[in-house]
């Protein structure tokens, strides 16, 4: 490996559990709010992962009082304090963009046993 | 103290800082450089130490050249650059130069050939506006009018397309964010010039905030 690969590797966390596009997550990231450091959630569809290396990063869709919010969150940055797994999906793309456009029951996922 | 020391760009990437923002920062292999000469007033007219980098095998080095190196003792070195410094006395040939001269948020300057883009358009080349490129225009790309008519000729240093890039560049007050002596390497913020695999000249900038 180049050495820009073996310098990526060492800023990867090891924590981050295994998951994907369909998945439902729980992302803790720490927020600094007032000079003091507290932790907040936000819970949502994995919708894409994209990048590699220590560069990667994974969007999450939540639909929020009828309005739908994407966060992006870096996947190894040391913001993002954990990702809890909720649930997993059954989806057969990589990216599911088509979310956006789709309101109520046509956003369900099937649960992958 | 010496000035500077060169390096290899090898490319760019981020890292988090100490907040956990992501940084982007050009990753550069940096020597171990060693003096190859030294330069002084009274022989040269100035002070100057002379660093060299890089392995080459000794077939390669011209006589000349492996007359230089044999005259200082060092092994021939691929790449030569000179830094101006009255604290060359100080040095001897021999004497390496290594990244631990530099720290997390030091200003450096960095000095590499540009990437080459050929001959290039006004617009690429000067930042030219562009016409329509639609609606029945017919005029896209081109530079616009050359001068009043009234001159009756084109003053010199009128901005045309012609070649663009592959000059020696300089990219000043570059922050340092890690200096990694254990693998000679350099991480600064932000880009440098030329493609990866260019040679970089790395100088020390005064710290004008005090």
């Amino acid at each position: 490996m180049d050495l820009i690969g073996i310098l990526e590797e060492e800023q990867k966390r090891k924590d981050i559990p295994e998951f994907g596009p369909g998945d439902s997550v729980r992302v803790l990231v720490k927020v600094v709010e007032g000079g003091r450091e507290r932790t907040q959630a936000f819970e949502g569809v994995v919708i894409a992962r994209r990048g590699g290396g220590s560069r990667e990063t994974f969007t999450v869709r939540r639909v929020s009082y009828g309005v739908g919010v994407e966060r992006v969150f870096p996947l190894h940055s040391p913001r993002v304090e954990r990702v809890e797994v909720v649930r997993r999906g059954l989806v057969r793309r990589a990216k599911l963009h088509y979310l956006r456009t789709l309101k109520g029951r046509k956003t369900r996922i099937r649960e992958r046993k | 103290m010496i000035p500077g020391m060169l390096g290899r760009k090898l490319g760019m990437t981020q890292v988090y800082d100490d907040t956990g923002r992501a940084v982007p920062v050009t990753v550069i292999e940096a020597g171990p450089c060693v003096v190859v000469q030294k330069k002084t007033v009274e022989v040269d007219g100035y002070n100057a130490v002379q660093l060299g980098l890089g392995e080459i095998r000794p077939r390669l080095v011209n006589r000349p050249l492996k007359g230089h190196f044999e005259r200082a003792g060092v092994k021939p070195v691929r790449r030569l650059a000179e830094f101006r410094t009255d604290a060359a006395a100080a040095c001897e040939p021999g004497q390496e130069v290594t990244v631990d001269m530099f720290e997390q948020g030091d200003l450096v300057a960095i000095t590499g050939v540009s990437k080459g883009k050929g001959f290039a358009g006004g617009v690429r080349r000067h930042g030219f506006g562009r016409g329509p490129m639609a609606h029945g225009s017919k005029y896209h790309r081109g530079p616009g009018s050359l001068q009043s008519r009234a001159a009756s000729r084109v003053f010199k240093g009128r901005k045309l397309p012609g070649h663009l890039g592959a000059q020696a560049t300089t990219v000043k007050n570059l922050t340092v964010v890690r200096a990694d002596a254990e693998r000679n390497l350099l991480l600064v913020k932000g880009a440098v010039p030329g493609p990866r695999g260019q040679w970089l000249a790395i100088r020390r900038v005064a710290d004008r905030r005090g």
